[in-house]
């Protein structure tokens, strides 16, 4: 499958390239596409899908379970009424920002080494909204109601109460949504091209070519791609920074302490960068060298992940200062007493657990040594997924279990069940993953021919078979 | 339900044990319905077959004219009428509303007075009727054990009658059989019976108040001179009336007028709680204190008691005592107050306490009373009796009556005397009315083993229970909506009982079955109450005085007449010294008493009253072995371990649950649990405490051994927390800082103003409800919470989603302890929906399913709603239920008719909460305007307020001044739970003042009885 040399003396990009030395327009079209056009699927990727194709089915069941016997299958409860269904909601759609935010904040500001890395996190996103989107509606106590919180006409001459930030979200993971897959989508028809010319089968040949909209690559379909793009990189950047504001408002709006804070937008944003970043890091590592992807991949993209990481971290870390800091400050009995609860309430080994999983952990990625080296980087990573959902499970569950009355305090639980539709989801977001990575490039061919040198010197080389030229200038976008 | 592994005595076993786990299966009406269908199979025929030669021999077909093949037609179409049978017929006999609407027309109920008969006692309701069936009970105003209110198990009462559990169908030796052939063996037992005067002839029965009762079993004596007639319940008063005897030489009862009490002791009395007047004791206690202002003279409660009741958390001065050294107790007080009893050696802490009660009571002289639990031994009710009579309180507060009950010997010595009788042989035939004693007779009877010896069982009773499975004959009982009777209160006053549908499943009255040992060929009990009330008040006017006595709800004239004593001051000295021997055991002691909402298991399959939490405890569907915190300790228990208790030989084993005030090494066990064949709701549930209970020991013993065990066990506790945690929630304090301050309620937080708000304020042009509770009042009896349940169709949902949190009660009694753990505070919270001014919920609901009306109510659109529980999350107050299941019983006939056709069953997956009754405020409004004037206060009452006996709630439209909430709202100690939030609850507070003695505190430190929430 592969034929690059996996045994280099120095790992590619350790000082800085972000493209593999020696690549030509040919070379990089070759390899990505191969990994889609080969006939023969690795092993591994058998392996992969199968595993994800069983949790799917721990999915499905969790889902006919929950269907058939209602949401008291999950720990939910009174006072807590949001369990895993609402944490695992806002952590997927935590990690559905990296995507976004590779593709378009970086695209806007020109972030060069984005290019590798910004398909498979723009896949990502997508299919971890796909997860996140799910949940919203599974947790309603009447799921197949749930257009009603769409402002649909209707007989009933009802609008949904705009007041309530659950319609807000509503929007907002709509609006992201089709906007991710839209972005997704045009980055995606150029390469579609590529992958219609170079398939052999008719069958390929026909479905790629319906995706690919009639693409030839010439000068007038590559000013509009440009522009097109461009517009939708705008338009998403705002979202980035929308979606998880009103995801946090989900909290921040009520009265209930440990929620209602004001810290919580921004410190939600960062949060879901984080914990993006870290997925993007946690699926190119082993990615990368199964495919033998070090020359697209490189280290510098590594450590610059990891250098983001590492800033949004502290800010989550200064989000949870603050969160301690106010709570005491205010003096606000309800609020003082739920930090206090955090700290040494039953629920303290979950708060600990998450201040050593964001806080404490990711400060290795100070050292160069530990951003350097993928299997430190791939446990940080893991550690920061970790620990991103051990925040939301805190925010969530402590503030709920003990807040004005109480008499009313009462502890969460979660059932198999909760944990079945956890789990059963990553086997949906592995099994959308796996099927990505068979069936669409997964690194931008065209964007990648740009970085090689050959398409500085020979602006209109012809780098492959013919998907069209390679973009002249190395700028990108411009 | 017959359980599986029963074993029926003398029969061959068929192939019932596969009919009968087949009929496991299902429940209610279709039971028979089942049955009826599974009278097609083979099984069935076979069964048939094989039965019939003994079913044809208990028919004398010369007489009764029915041939072998019509039986089987017969048996076949009695099973079809039985299926039917949840079609609601009327009674036959003529009944008379309490309340006549102006026209009888379909969806508007009738009013029925009735009484119901508590532990043989009555209180007096006003059942509603929807169209033939009887949906809600309300108390009867006029009634004195009532006065308008009722308790829990009077609200729960109405759903046993619909339970699908109950015993449909007449068994001889378990196996289905039929009215004519019980009634044939029935006569052909009298007969030879009557040949030897009745020799062999008993009847058993629980307490009886009842005149007519009474009157045919006088007849009966008459017919069969030497049978006898004995009586048992667990809840009797064998001990106040013996104290009674012993000072006064007559056996009487006391009764107890709280309204007239500046100082009441009680010593291990819980008034509030239990007893037939219960009720009552709460509206005249609350009536009592009132704080009125500066001038405010409140009275003062001691309760010195061995398990933590609602009577020690509503007292000023409480003391957890064993319930060995009450008696101590009794003795240095009667000493104190200047008795000619020596005073015992007590622990310095016991005796300032003695001597701050002795110090008030004498102060009080005729205005204080000493009340002494059943419980404790006779003498100390003796004592009791010295005390009120020589402070003259005899005069006041406590009024000697002579009994209401029909018994006239203790009911320990009656049973035991027909124990002994039966094992002798000499019992032929025991007919046992409304009783269960195989379930709860005193152990060291043997009961079930005498009872073999008796070659003639019978049992009435509403379920086929223990007592049932091991008689040859069982008939199921009429529930008293279902049956004419009478029944008396303590005081006498007599009710005459109407029903208000016919049997559901062909249920017999006691009077009937009396009727059918007199020999009666159709034995009817209207007619054995209309002869009995003829003889009584003479023909000329009967009809009159029946139609006003049965509307009226009481019988005029038949309140007793207060009895005159003399006390024997030689045998109260005896009786002090007596107990002088009592007392100061060491050891583990163990207290048993009655389930404060099961009570003695009678009600186990009564699922409202499985799920409401006990009072103090909090917890739902088991009994526990309740410890003191210190106790606790020094055992190394941690709450639902599981324990095992060795008391005189006996074992059990339960749970233990840590509850503050129970004094130190006394373990509180509860009656009730641990049925065998309750049904589905009760059997099984919990540990039975029967078997330690004896005749020498009938509430408590000391040398009990404990041993923990491994396991430990899930309990459904409602209420996790206890403590306040600094929060002024419940606002309380000491009488003097309330004369100072009586706004010190509104000084605690810090309110925001109504314009703290970016929206424009509601503007009521019309009415804008409001409630207001007193918790000064309020004695956390529970009684609200099921008449809630009762009244709004709110579902059971089973200890395994209480203990998830899920349960669905619309109100809940908050209960919180201040002060020291051993000795705590308890202050009681009815939390329901608040209906806020800035309801939070409302403005997360995505579906506008929360809204707000026009008349301030917070109204939930079930149909709207689609289940995101926001509403719930952002409640302050957590007093929204979810449902996380389908809880609401959808299936079973039998419970459709209880329910309220007012209010909507609500389905799976939504959410739900109190609405302030909004289908009485719906019908008030319509009253109103269809008759074109306004709406008057008090013409709307809620489901809570209208059964709580302390008139701590009310409700009603605060945009008329005059209305009594306005008023309680304009009281200064009103004030809004977490009003610091601005939600601006419509249903506030008013704090609560305690009376503790300065003397009990003068060297406290901290003031622990100061102004309440601070910490």
């Amino acid at each position: 499958m592969s034929d690059v040399v996996r045994s280099e003396p120095a790992p590619v990009g350790v000082s800085g390239e972000i493209i593999g030395p020696g690549q030509t327009l040919g070379s990089v079209t070759d390899k990505i596409a191969s990994v889609v056009l080969n006939e023969r699927v690795p092993r591994g990727w058998w392996v992969g899908l199968g595993i994800s194709l069983a949790l799917l089915m721990v999915f499905v069941t969790a889902l006919g379970v929950l269907l058939a016997y209602g949401t008291g299958v999950w720990g939910v409860n009174v006072p807590v009424a949001w369990g895993f269904a609402i944490i695992n909601f806002v952590w997927w759609i935590g990690i559905g920002h990296a995507g976004t935010l590779i593709s378009a904040i970086l695209l806007l500001f020109r972030q060069q080494w984005r290019t590798s890395i910004n398909r498979f996190a723009e896949a990502m996103t997508l299919f971890a909204v796909a997860c996140a989107g799910l949940y919203p509606i599974l947790h309603l106590g009447r799921p197949w109601l749930a257009y009603w919180l769409f402002p649909y006409p209707n007989t009933m001459a009802m609008w949904p109460n705009f007041r309530s930030p659950l319609v807000w979200d509503v929007f907002a993971v709509t609006t992201y949504a089709t906007v991710s897959l839209m972005f997704w989508f045009i980055g995606l028809i150029p390469d579609l091209a590529t992958l219609r010319d170079r398939s052999e089968s008719l069958a390929a040949k026909k479905i790629y070519g319906i995706f690919a909209m009639g693409w030839r690559g010439s000068a007038r379909h590559w000013h509009r791609y440009e522009t097109a793009y461009l517009l939708l990189a705008a338009l998403s950047t705002p979202l980035v920074v929308s979606v998880h504001t009103i995801v946090s408002f989900d909290f921040a709006i009520s009265v209930i302490p440990g929620w209602h804070a004001t810290i919580f937008p921004p410190y939600f944003v960062a949060g879901a960068i984080f914990s993006g970043f870290a997925m993007v890091a946690t699926i190119a590592i082993p990615l990368r060298w199964a495919y033998g992807l070090e020359n697209f991949i490189t280290m510098k993209h590594l450590d610059n992940m990891a250098r983001v990481m590492l800033a949004t971290g502290l800010i989550v870390a200064y989000g949870y200062m603050m969160e301690a800091f106010f709570a005491f400050y205010s003096g606000n009995l309800f609020e003082r007493s739920m930090i206090q609860l955090r700290f040494s309430g039953p629920y303290s080994s979950a708060y600990w657990a998450l201040i050593l999983c964001n806080v404490a952990i990711p400060q290795l990625l100070w050292f160069k040594r530990v951003r350097l080296n993928t299997l430190s980087l791939l446990f940080v990573a893991v550690v920061v997924n970790i620990g991103m959902w051990l925040e939301r499970y805190v925010i969530v569950v402590t503030s709920l279990s003990n807040d004005f009355l109480p008499s009313s305090w009462e502890s969460y639980s979660p059932t198999v069940w909760d944990i079945a539709l956890y789990v059963g989801s990553f086997g949906l977001f592995g099994t959308l993953l796996f099927l990505f990575i068979r069936f669409l490039p997964m690194i931008s061919i065209f964007e990648m021919r740009t970085l090689v040198p050959e398409a500085e010197v020979e602006p209109n080389g012809n780098g492959g078979s013919g998907s069209g030229p390679a973009r002249p200038g190395s700028e990108g976008p411009s | 339900m017959p359980a599986t592994d029963e074993k029926d005595p003398g029969v061959t076993r068929l192939d019932l044990a596969a009919l009968r786990s087949r009929l496991e299966e299902t429940s209610g009406p279709e039971y028979w319905r089942s049955l009826d269908a599974l009278a097609e199979t083979p099984e069935f025929e076979d069964f048939l077959h094989a039965e019939f030669p003994r079913q044809a021999a208990a028919l004398p077909e010369a007489s009764s004219g029915v041939a072998r093949r019509d039986f089987l037609k017969l048996l076949g179409a009695s099973l079809a009428f039985a299926g039917a049978s949840a079609c609601t017929r009327q009674p036959t006999e003529k009944i008379v509303p309490a309340v006549k609407a102006p026209e009888e027309a379909p969806g508007r109920p009738l009013s029925f007075a009735t009484a119901f008969p508590s532990a043989g006692y009555g209180m007096g309701l006003l059942v509603e009727s929807h169209e033939g069936r009887p949906t809600k009970i309300e108390g009867n105003p006029e009634h004195p054990a009532s006065l308008g209110a009722t308790d829990v198990i009077g609200q729960a009462s109405i759903l046993t009658l619909y339970d699908p559990d109950r015993s449909q169908v007449i068994r001889n030796v378990n196996e289905v059989s039929s009215w004519d052939g019980f009634a044939a063996e029935i006569r052909a037992i009298l007969e030879s019976e009557e040949r030897r005067e009745g020799e062999g002839l008993r009847i058993l029965l629980g307490a009886v108040t009842s005149p007519t009762i009474e009157s045919r079993l006088d007849e009966i004596r008459s017919r069969f001179p030497r049978a006898q007639i004995h009586f048992w319940q667990t809840e009797n008063r064998d001990h106040a009336r013996a104290g009674a005897t012993l000072a006064t030489g007559r056996r009487l009862d006391a009764i107890l007028s709280p309204r007239q009490t500046s100082v009441l002791v009680s010593l291990d009395e819980d008034f509030l709680g239990t007893g037939p007047d219960r009720v009552r004791h709460i509206r005249e206690w609350s009536r009592r204190r009132r704080p009125s202002g500066p001038d405010y003279d409140p009275p003062r409660l001691y309760v010195a008691e061995s398990v933590h009741t609602i009577s020690g958390a509503a007292a000023d001065e409480r003391l957890a005592v064993r319930a060995a050294d009450v008696s101590s107790l009794a003795r240095a007080i009667a000493h104190h107050v200047g008795l000619p009893v020596e005073s015992p050696a007590l622990s310095d802490a016991h005796t300032r306490w003695v001597k701050a009660v002795a110090e008030d009571l004498t102060r009080n002289r005729g205005a204080g009373a000493v009340i002494v639990g059943e419980g404790q031994a006779p003498e100390v009710h003796a004592l009791a009796w010295a005390i009120n009579h020589h402070l003259g309180n005899m005069e006041g507060p406590i009024e000697a009556v002579a009994p209401s009950t029909i018994d006239d010997a203790a009911m320990g010595e009656s049973i035991r005397a027909l124990a002994r009788d039966m094992r002798a042989g000499k019992v032929e035939a025991l007919f046992m009315l409304g009783v269960n004693p195989i379930y709860d007779a005193p152990s060291d009877l043997g009961f079930a083993d005498a009872l073999a010896s008796v070659t003639h069982t019978i049992h009435l009773g509403l379920y086929a229970d223990e007592t049932a499975r091991v008689s040859r004959w069982h008939v199921p009982a009429a529930h008293y909506l279902e049956s004419w009777g009478d029944v008396r209160s303590l005081d006498g006053t007599a009710t005459l009982q109407q029903p208000l549908i016919a049997p559901l499943y062909d249920g017999k009255s006691a009077l009937e079955i009396l009727g059918l040992i007199l020999g009666e060929a159709r034995p009817s009990g209207h007619k054995a109450l209309r002869a009995h009330w003829q003889k009584e008040w003479g023909e000329p006017g009967f009809e009159a005085s029946w139609e006003q006595a049965l509307h009226d709800g009481v019988v005029v004239k038949t309140r007793s007449a207060t009895a005159s004593f003399r006390i024997d001051r030689e045998a109260v000295r005896n009786a002090a010294s007596a107990l002088a021997g009592a007392g100061g055991v060491d050891g583990l002691e163990v207290t048993y008493r009655p389930h404060p909402t099961v009570g003695d298991g009678s009600y186990a399959n009564n699922g409202w009253l499985q799920e409401c939490p006990t009072p103090m405890a909090k917890l739902t569907w088991d009994n526990v072995v309740l410890v003191a915190p210190a106790t606790a300790e020094r055992l190394e228990l941690q709450n639902q371990d599981v324990v095992e208790l060795e008391v005189g030989g006996a074992m059990l084993r339960g749970p233990v649950w840590i509850l503050p005030g129970q004094p130190e090494d006394s373990l509180g066990l509860q009656l009730g649990y641990g049925r065998t064949r309750a049904g589905k709701v009760g059997t099984g549930r919990g540990f039975d405490v029967y078997p330690i209970k004896t005749t020498s020991a009938p509430a408590f013993q000391t040398g009990a051994r404990l041993t923990k065990t491994d396991e430990t066990a899930r309990l459904a506790c409602t209420q996790d927390h206890g403590t306040l945690e600094g929060r002024h929630v419940v606002r309380f304090a000491d009488v003097d800082t309330y004369r100072r301050d009586p706004a010190f309620a509104q000084h605690m937080a810090h309110e925001p103003s109504i314009d703290d708000t970016l929206y424009p304020n509601y503007e009521y042009k019309g009415h804008a409800w409001g409630m207001a509770i007193d918790l000064d009042a309020c004695v956390g009896c529970n009684a609200c919470l099921v008449a809630c349940q009762s009244e709004n169709n709110i579902p059971v949902v089973g200890p395994e989603q209480v203990a998830m949190g899920r349960e669905m009660h619309w109100m809940r009694i908050d209960r919180y302890w201040t002060g020291d753990l051993d000795e705590p505070d308890t202050h009681h919270q009815p939390m329901l929906c608040q209906h806020c001014e800035r309801a939070p919920c409302e403005v997360v609901c995505p579906v506008n399913a929360t809204v707000h009306d026009g008349e301030g109510l917070n109204l939930m659109v079930y149909n709207r709603c689609v289940g995101t529980r926001y509403c719930s999350n952002n409640c302050p107050y957590k007093v929204r239920r979810f449902n996380f299941h389908l809880y609401a019983d959808w299936d079973t006939e039998s419970l459709k008719l209880q329910r309220n056709p007012d209010v909507t069953v609500r389905s799976r997956g939504v959410m739900e909460k109190c609405t302030y009754c909004i289908q009485r405020i719906n019908h008030g409004r319509n009253e109103a305007k269809k008759d074109g004037r306004t709406l008057q206060d008090g013409e709307i009452v809620t489901a809570c307020q209208q059964v709580c006996p302390a008139d701590a709630i009310v409700f009603g439209d605060l945009n008329d001044p005059e209305s009594e909430v306005a008023k309680r709202k304009a009281d200064p100690r009103n004030y809004s739970v977490l009003g610091e939030l601005n939600t601006r609850p419509r249903t506030t507070y008013l704090a609560s003042v305690k009376n503790p003695n300065p003397a009990l505190h003068e060297d406290d430190e901290s003031d622990s009885h100061g102004t309440g929430g601070h910490s």
